[in-house]
């Protein structure tokens, strides 16, 4: 099944992702996207000793849009914080076995709800 | 798991009686040039002569000769329009459509207007039917061409073809309408209806694709699109498309004969499917509640993104439907049908188009409507809205 031109690990972040939901009172929180362009995300983060020990999404979007999510989630928990930050959305990409090429710009936001979430860390850790 | 096929608005299986019938003209005694003059050419040409009997009888044409084949609904459409405005420059520069048109009405409409010719574009309601009082006071006697689909593909809208056929002609001239969604699903009548030039789809009556049809009513005149060898009345050269056009004939037939009880048993599923979809919270029907195709059901559900839904829909459960959000469109923009009766962007990320076909039955209705529940449910467990 190659739905939509998406890769199997695309489909499968899809079908099943990895570390929905929220965290109550989380360490940084990020939100990028708007409902009127078709894609928002939503990164919870809890850090300790910069270390990225929990990290959770929400996602209204396409199939692109819930798998980056969820990529990025399975990437960067236990990562350092500083690390995370270099992660950028051609490595999620990649690690995704490629995106169809319309999808790189609009449903390719994940790497960038995540870079505020830990710069929302960083501001109030100050 | 069985697959549930329900996005018949975007292609047909070809009915097997149609196969049977048209494959012959492949190969055997049947595969000439219908332009040769021998016997086998001679078979071909009759099979196209029979095919456009049939097609005229489904619309209830003035004669066979009112039928040109093309190469389908988009080459139909360019033909109408271009052919007509072109040839009856003398009469007028203007041309007018509907906003809710397909893409293959109003880009032909849209590159005359780059030639110089002045477009109108003609709003819909809410539900999606064509502001008549609007039609009326913009149509001049120099308007050369106003295209008025039958109905509508993605919201399923059928338009007041007849009241829309008696404004044109006592305002404008020719009268345009892309039947393409509604033929073979509701009865068309071009002499009732009052239409000049109707279009008309092989695949969507359960032919084969690479066929179409454009009916001109006798005295409208028009210019080929496409010159070369003379073929259907000079009007569309290239050596005919045999196969599909002895398919479409054959389709067109069976839809004739079929159609009524058909449309009966589908418009019950359909209606069923409606009633169950709307028990789901924020989720609307999209264009008319009474006045729409009998097989087509449509919808828009709150907080959740379409391109999602139909792929949640095709992995878990092996339905296919379709959607209008941006996420599947060329352009990443959402259908303009839907905006133009009023959704703002974000409502119409969330559409779904289901349209049913011969393979559909009434015991399937509880397993697509448990699809449905099931796939709007997980994503909105996925969606911060």
């Amino acid at each position: 099944m190659e739905q939509i031109g998406y890769s199997k690990k695309v489909l499968e972040h899809f079908m099943n992702p990895r570390n929905v939901g929220m965290i109550e009172n989380p360490d940084g929180y990020g939100k990028v996207g708007n409902p009127v362009c078709g894609d928002l995300m939503e990164m919870f983060i809890s850090v300790k000793d910069d270390i990225i020990t929990d990290i959770k999404f929400r996602t209204f979007g396409c199939g692109s849009a819930i798998a980056t999510s969820s990529m990025v989630t399975e990437l960067t928990k236990g990562m350092h914080v500083d690390e995370a930050m270099k992660l950028t959305r051609d490595d999620v990409a990649d690690e995704l076995e490629g995106l169809p090429p319309r999808k790189m710009h609009c449903s390719n936001l994940a790497a960038d709800a995540l870079h505020e979430a830990i710069k929302d860390y960083k501001r109030k850790k100050g | 798991m069985r697959r549930i096929y329900l996005d018949h608005a975007s292609a047909m299986p070809v009915d097997p009686r149609v196969l049977e019938f048209a494959e012959r003209y492949l190969k055997d005694n049947y595969f000439g040039n219908p332009s040769s003059l021998y016997s086998v050419g001679l078979e071909a040409k009759r099979a196209i002569e029979d095919a456009r009997k049939k097609v005229a009888e489904l619309i209830n044409a003035e004669k066979e000769t009112c039928i040109v084949f093309t190469s389908g609904a988009t080459e139909s459409n360019n033909l109408a329009i271009k052919g007509t405005a072109l040839r009856n420059i003398g009469k007028g520069k203007k041309v007018a459509a509907s906003a809710i048109e397909h893409m293959s009405v109003l880009n032909p409409m849209k590159e005359l207007q780059k030639r110089g010719f002045e477009l109108t574009i003609i709003p819909v309601d809410s539900t999606g039917v064509v502001d008549t009082e609007k039609l009326n006071a913009i149509l001049t006697n120099d308007t050369t061409v106003t295209s008025i689909m039958y109905a509508n593909n993605e919201i399923g809208t059928i338009e007041p073809i007849k009241e829309i056929s008696e404004i044109v002609h006592e305002k404008g001239l020719y009268l345009h309408v892309d039947a393409t969604a509604a033929a073979g699903r509701i009865s068309v009548d071009v002499q009732n209806d009052g239409i000049d030039l109707l279009t008309l789809s092989s695949n969507d009556i359960y032919g084969p694709q690479g066929a179409g049809a454009l009916y001109i009513k006798p005295g409208v005149r028009l210019q080929s699109i496409l010159p070369g060898g003379g073929q259907e009345r000079g009007l569309r050269s290239g050596t005919e498309n045999v196969f599909a056009i002895a398919g479409m004939g054959e389709a067109a037939g069976i839809a004739k004969a079929e159609m009524a009880q058909e449309c009966k048993r589908l418009k019950g599923i359909r209606d069923d499917l409606i009633a169950a979809m709307l028990t789901i919270d924020e989720s609307y029907l999209t264009g008319h509640p009474t006045q729409r195709l009998p097989h087509h059901a449509s919808f828009r559900f709150g907080r959740i993104e379409g391109e999602s839904i139909l792929l949640n829909m095709d992995m878990t459960y092996n339905i296919q439907v379709s959607t209008g959000s941006a996420c599947t469109s060329r352009t990443l923009e959402p259908s303009h049908v839907l905006l133009a009766i009023g959704l703002k962007h974000e409502e119409a990320h969330g559409s779904m188009v289901l349209t049913l076909g011969r393979s559909n039955a009434f015991e399937e209705i509880p397993i697509i409507t448990k699809a449905v529940k099931e796939t709007v449910q997980r994503l909105r467990e996925l969606s911060p809205l």
